[in-house]
């Protein structure tokens, strides 16, 4: 019994290294699996993967238009206090007071692309850009506001 | 035609038509050693390009291509920043040791080439026990890297000397058994004669496959004494900062990195001679017509191809499998390798005594 356990061990790990091997060979084989981006000499045809993770961005229309309510759901979120929301009181045209966005303040300097606001948007008005290039000579640049000026939130979002 | 045995054979009769033979041989030597000098010199800068082209290929990575065309001239351009740092020695370091340690390193290196024939009748020391001499020479290795790592006066290096040690103790056991296969099967210690006993075929077509199992072990054993991943609990980066040579920089610690490579050539040149052939050219029992057609590519392009495909192979195990611990690693060599090859060598020798191989 003691032998037939040694046999088909060392045949085990003899074909589990040759599975690897295999899988190594393939790759040096074949160049065009290559992912390495040459960064700052292929700018313009930079490919990025679908995931990667760089900014949060708030989406506008052509309208400028976007969809935030101002719940506070990402402030809420998020694990490091990168967003800060004020909301401020609009009046609708039945004279009612409505709660809604003043600004989208967002600490870029803070942030680590954790992706947790993003999922708790209920209205889906922020999401992830794949921009990277965050480098400034002043922190406070860091600070930004999401929404555009005068932008205003889009009919029939609630 | 130009070979290295012709352009030898013209320099030695060159110099002994115009100094007495005294001068002669030390001129020899002289060319000889510088000659070994370049060739270490160029080998460092060729492995360790080769070293890392064929890890980023293997990563799907590209690898350096900055320096010169293709990244040609970056293990250079390593070369001259390693030779402009200050090599520093701390100071609770036994000093002695501590600077002798990497000399000794490139020392046995350079002792192990003497044996080596890089092509036809060309080679430094024609050797009756070239096997025995080259297996001998190789433990001395251990010395060096336990100098290092005791007179660093650091807990990672003493460390890795410890495993690197336990670790080169043992595997000489199985390499030597496997260099053995190839002693018996061609019945001499000479690295001159065991080339030309494969004349009809080299050793790993003519043996079957106790040679096959023969060289898988010669080669999982001496990338352990060479100390290189997944074997490379010595340095082990993750876990000693870089095991022996922690406290070395500068030359110093290029010595040691020029060693382990020139050591990875020799133990490829040595398992090229001894499974493959050596400079013996791709011969096929008794077809005439192509083995005189193989005879045209001349032996040392044989010799470093072969040498070259075997150190391939140790690059590609080294970027493929993860680092063993110390106690998988001795438990590999005590419970597998060693029982393996001493069936494997008894197998040998019954093919050797019926003569079954071809």
């Amino acid at each position: 019994m003691f032998m037939v356990k040694y046999i088909t061990d060392v045949f085990s790990g003899l074909k589990s290294l040759a599975t690897g091997l295999r899988r190594t060979l393939y790759y040096f084989t074949h160049h065009k699996e290559i992912i390495t981006e040459q960064y700052p000499d292929n700018r313009e045809t930079l490919n990025l993967p679908e995931r990667f993770k760089g900014e949060v961005v708030m989406l506008h229309d052509e309208n400028n238009e976007h969809a935030c309510t101002g719940c506070t759901a990402c402030e809420l979120a998020c694990p490091n206090a990168t967003i800060k929301i004020i909301t401020k009181f609009d009046i609708t045209p039945e004279g009612k007071k409505k709660k809604a966005l003043d600004k989208f303040v967002y600490h870029l300097e803070l942030c680590t692309m954790c992706n947790l606001c993003i999922v708790a948007c209920p209205t889906d008005a922020i999401k992830m850009a794949q921009t990277f290039e965050h480098s400034v000579y002043d922190r406070s640049e860091l600070t930004k506001i999401l929404n555009k000026p005068g932008s205003k939130i889009r009919e029939g979002v609630e | 035609m130009w070979s290295f045995s012709n352009i030898s054979q013209f320099i030695d009769n060159w110099l002994r038509a115009t100094f007495n033979p005294t001068w002669t041989m030390v001129i020899e030597m002289v060319i000889a050693g510088v000659g070994v000098i370049s060739l270490f010199a160029l080998l460092g800068l060729v492995l360790v390009l080769m070293e890392r082209r064929v890890a980023a290929w293997i990563q799907i990575r590209l690898g350096p291509n900055r320096v010169g065309p293709g990244g040609m001239f970056q293990s250079l351009a390593d070369t001259v920043k390693l030779l402009v740092k200050e090599g520093m020695t701390p100071i609770g370091a036994d000093r002695f040791l501590f600077n002798l340690a990497p000399l000794i390193a490139t020392m046995v290196a350079m002792l192990l080439i003497a044996p080596i024939a890089f092509a036809k009748n060309f080679q430094l020391w024609d050797l009756n026990i070239g096997v025995l001499y080259v297996s001998a020479v190789s433990s001395v290795m251990v010395v060096s890297i336990l100098m290092a790592g005791w007179a660093s006066n650091n807990k990672y290096s003493l460390m890795g000397a410890m495993r690197s040690g336990a670790q080169i103790v043992s595997y000489e056991l199985s390499a030597g058994l496997s260099i053995l296969a190839i002693v018996v099967l061609s019945g001499s210690l000479n690295l001159n004669d065991i080339i030309m006993s494969q004349a009809d075929g080299w050793w790993i077509f003519k043996g079957h496959i106790p040679v096959i199992i023969a060289f898988v072990i010669f080669i999982i054993a001496v990338t352990a004494e060479t100390n290189r991943a997944p074997f490379d609990l010595a340095e082990a980066e993750s876990e000693l900062t870089a095991g022996f040579h922690t406290e070395y920089s500068g030359m110093k610690f290029a010595l040691f990195f020029l060693a382990e490579y020139i050591n990875v050539f020799i133990v490829c040149a040595i398992g090229a001679t001894l499974f493959l052939g050596g400079w013996m050219p791709f011969h096929i029992g008794h077809w005439q017509g192509f083995n005189h057609v193989m005879d045209y590519i001349p032996s040392s392009i044989w010799f470093f191809g072969k040498t070259f495909f075997m150190i391939f192979l140790i690059m590609w195990f080294r970027w493929t499998f993860p680092r063993l611990r110390i106690d998988q690693l001795l438990n590999l060599e005590w419970r597998y390798l060693l029982p393996i090859s001493m069936f494997n060598i008894l197998l040998v020798t019954l093919i050797a005594i019926f003569g079954w191989h071809f």
